[in-house]
């Protein structure tokens, strides 16, 4: 039948979506607001800076050979003895600043997304389970929940931290020492999905569309996955968000404290540890750079998500 | 006797809608069951069209929901051709019934996923009984089932946000055909519509009944759309059925007072200037009903019997069923109200 | 200030209510008059997207930004009171000019009693002292028929039942003597034996204190019970206006016509029920010339291009070429 060929095409459909999103609610609103797209650049030059750091940075500071402590403890280009080689100048082990924050930021994403995407997993999947399934289960797990949230955020990491350290050989934690990372942040902020899904969950599963799913008998697994699930990621998405940037502070303050990653693949945090011992006498843009940056990044993902929030709230438009 | 399509015996279904747990105990407040639906028994031969009335809460989207599967019952059986829904517990078991009978929902701005594409939505049931493999023959009854109901084949594309409340309504009875049932429930088809629409929903539904020889379960409260639409009328009140009589009967001939009351509110359209009861009281909760006969508190002809002794339905010579003491009495009046003539 | 005898209560003049958005400005409400007299209850009836809500916030004042009113007048006593300051036009809405919308608990504010709010109403119209006002709230609440009010006014919305809810909006409305009363879809959300209580009431209220009613509705039932005229609307124009006895038996319209006929009625046996085709149009897409012209059995070449004015039908205003003074034309 012709009438129903255009169905098929599957290049057809992504141009439709391309479309849709460009004359939809949430690209008017981001156009209409300053302030989202200055945000929204910012984001996208940090992460650009960050993940092309090994293409773009001046110098690899990861790369022993290059370096030269002859070049320790260098100011900023525009100062009178700077270098035009190093920008923002240098730090004590003669590493250009702006290359260790880009390659800095690296691992602060990194550990940000990472940490975000297992918090989202065990999060959205222990409330979907519990919104729709309900009784016993749901109760377990929002008492789970309910435990993991009396103990603050960073408390769980360090803990887990402080387990990974006495369980693991030195070496080993210092390679191990992301992904510890990201568990101990994933761990400790999953709650906050998990009752956001419940909630929305909840709504769905009394709307008729899901009943009209149970009348034809579709499991429950492909109710929640298909039809569910699709009509929750609003909520979650801002969550995530906002998340994303919880999860970088809280990256920063453990590297900061001396729990996070090893000095030898640096994040923004142990930058900024490194540079605090230096601030009073006087090498002031070893911490001030990375911290400006860590600033400026979260400020911007924090905008963006304040605005998702906006935007995909009905009530709101 | 012909075995009916559907035959609820006794069905009954209760809701606990106490407190938590800890507010039980510091508060010193009881449990609390919702009887929503309380034994109610009826058939429905094949082709027919059997509504049930009544106000919120008076338990006839539950009979709904109950029929479907969509809730457990407490207590009774629903068969359909003598098979006991009860008996199957698998869903392999339950998915050659499932096929046969099928639901339309009330509010056309929920009832379809608002991220799915209309012809994904429509083929679900297709896919989900495995009735036609192949994309192609998939899309090609799409496009059969969307003609069925007077849209286009290309409506397929578009997404439920696209269409009006009628049409979203059309393409719910599309899903509801598409694995092509024997028996329809529909709940409150119509009463999220305007009137206009409403006329076209009504006429589809009669034209797809009369080509498909499907079966309704009909909800609704509004009296004049159900006077249209049934075959036979049942009349629910606090989960119990009050009268359940062919309709040209119950609206000519009202016998429980609580039906007689009921009619009475039907507005005056015609502008004979129909003299009219006002309608006293309101509907108790159902989580704590009068003893007895439930509509006794507002009851004109209300006694001791029928504060303390519940009524069963009884059968009347013209085929009405009613469970009044009043009527089994003789001391309720049951002529014509002059809503019907002859 | 009394009004001459013959000067309408409420003359609308013209209104025109627009929506301004991102893609360009929707007329919600197109150019339509009427007026309501003293005492009289005049029903809008129309389907959802019609424009008879928009016209009863216009009314009291009451339409949501971005709505605004773009042109015409609305005349109350003679006193224009579309162009009012909100501050003025608040001491408009709660004296001279009552509302009562569709769910009573969007009236009332859920943390203070009943009594309180009614109160509170009564003294801010009224010069009476609060022990006056209470007594005139028990007296109102007992009017509309809520039993054991001296006990019942401490308590809060919660407590009170849907209809009960809507009662005591209607007392909440009738605090300051109104003139006149606007309802959006009072009876909507209840129940069919309660709707008919609260139709009921108000028709009885009316009467008894002079009260003129704005009664906005989709139920032509509701209609037929209270109205004395009616205004049918469709795509934001009013298609036909008239004694409700004259236009719901001898509809002129073909749109009013089309509706009636739509409407299933008990006692009469239609296998089929009169259909109209297709759906009003959204506010982006109303067709040129006469609004219903795509729909309408009776269309012809003018109706595509130009649009009908309302023209005097006897006792009716019904704006459809079918009627115009050349007669049917092409």
């Amino acid at each position: 039948m012709a009438e129903t060929e255009i169905l098929s095409s599957p290049g057809a459909r992504l141009v439709d979506v391309v479309r849709r999103f460009f004359e939809g609610d949430v690209f008017y609103s981001f156009r209409r607001s300053p302030v989202v797209i200055v945000a929204f650049a910012v984001t996208v030059i940090f992460f650009l800076g960050a993940f092309l750091a090994p293409w773009l940075a001046p110098h690899n500071t990861f790369d022993a050979a290059t370096l030269n402590l002859l070049d320790a403890f260098k100011p900023p280009a525009w100062k009178a003895d700077g270098d035009r080689s190093f920008p923002i100048g240098t730090d004590d082990q003669g590493r250009d600043v702006l290359s260790t924050i880009m390659y800095g930021m690296r691992v602060s994403l990194l550990v940000g997304f990472c940490s975000v995407a297992l918090a989202l997993a065990i999060g959205v999947t222990l409330g979907l389970l519990s919104g729709y399934i309900g009784g016993a289960l749901d109760a377990l797990i929002m008492r789970v929940a309910d435990v993991q949230l009396s103990f603050p955020a960073i408390l769980v990491a360090l803990l887990i931290d402080g387990l990974a350290r006495s369980f693991l050989p030195r070496s080993m934690h210092e390679e191990l020492a992301i992904y510890v990372l990201v568990l101990a942040i994933g761990a400790s902020n999953w709650v906050q999905f998990a009752r956001t899904m419940r909630g929305s969950v909840m709504v769905e599963k009394g709307r008729e569309y899901v009943q009209a799913a149970r009348v034809i008998g579709i499991h429950p697994a492909m109710i929640m996955v298909r039809h569910v699930l699709p009509n929750v990621t609003g909520p979650v998405l801002v969550i995530a968000t906002l998340a994303l940037a919880v999860a970088i502070l809280t990256e920063a303050t453990l590297s900061f404290l001396g729990v996070g990653v090893p000095p030898t693949q640096p994040s923004l945090g142990t930058l900024i540890r490194i540079g605090n011992n230096f601030l009073f006498s006087g090498e002031w843009w070893m911490t001030i750079f990375p911290g400006a940056a860590l600033v400026l990044l979260v400020l911007a993902v924090n905008l963006l998500g304040d605005w998702l929030r906006d935007a995909l709230n009905p009530k709101l438009r | 006797m012909v075995e009916p399509l559907l035959r609820v015996a006794d069905l009954a279904r209760y809701f606990d809608v106490s407190p938590p747990w800890l507010n039980r105990v510091l508060e010193g407040q009881g449990r609390a069951i919702l009887k929503a639906v309380d034994g109610v028994n009826f058939t429905i031969p094949k082709g027919e069209t059997f509504s049930i009335v009544g106000e919120s809460g008076c338990g006839k989207s539950t009979v709904a929901r109950l029929v479907v599967g969509l809730y457990r019952p407490t207590r009774g059986s629903i068969s359909f051709e003598g098979h006991d829904l009860a008996s199957l517990t698998t869903r392999a078991q339950m998915a050659p019934l499932r096929r046969r009978l099928q639901m339309i929902f009330q509010d056309p701005f929920a009832s379809l996923n608002p991220r799915w594409r209309v012809a994904d939505i429509i083929a679900e049931p297709i896919r989900a009984f495995g009735l036609i493999e192949g994309r192609q023959a998939i899309l090609d009854r799409v496009g059969q089932l969307l003609r069925q109901v007077k849209l286009a084949p290309v409506d397929g594309e578009k997404y439920p946000h696209e269409f009006s409340g009628g049409q979203r309504q059309r393409i719910s009875i599309a899903r509801a055909l598409a694995s092509q049932p024997d028996f329809l429930v529909c709940d409150e088809p119509t009463s999220a519509l305007d009137v206009s629409v409403q006329a076209q929903i009504l006429n589809l539904m009669k034209d797809l009944q009369r080509q498909l020889g499907l079966t309704y379960l009909f909800i609704s409260h509004n009296l004049a759309v159900v006077y249209h639409i049934s075959d036979r009328v049942a009349v629910m009140y606090l989960g119990r059925m009050a009268e359940v009589a062919p309709t040209k009967i119950l609206f000519r001939r009202p016998r429980h007072p609580y039906t007689r009351m009921l009619l009475d509110t039907i507005p005056d359209l015609a502008m004979t200037g129909r003299q009219r009861q006002p309608v006293a009281g309101e509907v108790p909760s159902p989580i704590d009903p009068p003893t007895g006969c439930a509509f006794h508190p507002r009851c004109p002809h209300a006694n001791d019997r029928c504060r303390s002794e519940r009524p069963e339905p009884r059968a009347l010579p013209d085929g009405a069923l009613v469970a009044c003491h009043g009527v089994e009495e003789g001391r309720v009046p049951d002529g014509p109200i002059g809503l019907v003539q002859g | 200030m009394v009004a001459p005898a013959n000067q309408p209560l409420l003359q609308v003049s013209n209104l025109r209510i627009e929506f301004p958005t991102r893609r360009g400005t929707l007329v919600a409400v197109d150019d339509i008059s009427f007026h309501i007299d003293p005492g009289e209850v005049l029903g809008v009836v129309g389907e959802s997207g019609a424009g008879k809500s928009l016209t009863g916030a216009a009314i009291i004042g009451l339409l949501e930004p971005p709505g605004r009113i773009a042109g015409g007048q609305i005349l109350f006593d003679g006193q224009r009171i579309d162009n009012l300051p909100y501050e003025s036009m608040r001491r408009i809405r709660g004296k001279q000019i009552g509302a009562v919308f569709q769910d009573p608990l969007t009236s009332l504010n859920p943390l203070y009693s009943i009594g309180r709010q009614l109160i509170e109403t009564i003294t801010t119209h009224l010069p009476l002292s609060d022990s006056e006002a209470r007594k005139r709230a028990i007296d109102l609440l007992a009017e509309v028929g809520i039993p054991s009010a001296e006990r019942r006014i401490d308590q809060y919305p919660h407590q009170f039942s849907g209809g009960m809810r809507q009662r005591v909006v209607i007392a909440l409305a009738l605090c300051a003597n109104p003139r006149l009363i606007v309802a959006d879809e009072p009876t909507t959300a209840l129940d069919v034996s309660i709707q008919a209580q609260i139709i009921a009431l108000l028709k009885k209220l009316c009467r008894e204190h002079g009260t003129a009613v704005m009664l906005v509705t989709h139920d032509m039932g509701v209609i037929a019970e209270t109205a004395d005229r009616v205004a049918v609307m469709y795509a934001g124009r009013i298609a036909e206006i008239g004694p409700a006895r004259q236009v719901i038996k001898h509809a002129l319209h073909p749109y009013t016509e089309g509706l009636m006929g739509s409407i299933p009625t008990v006692g009469a046996d239609a296998e089929r029920l009169v259909q109209i085709e297709g759906a009003m149009p959204r506010l982006t897409e109303i067709p040129a010339g006469c609004a219903y012209n795509p729909r309408c059995p009776k269309v012809f070449d003018r109706c595509r291009i130009e649009r009908p004015e309302p023209v005097a039908v006897g006792p009716t205003g019904v704006a459809c070429w079918l009627y115009a003074k050349e007669g049917p034309r092409g």
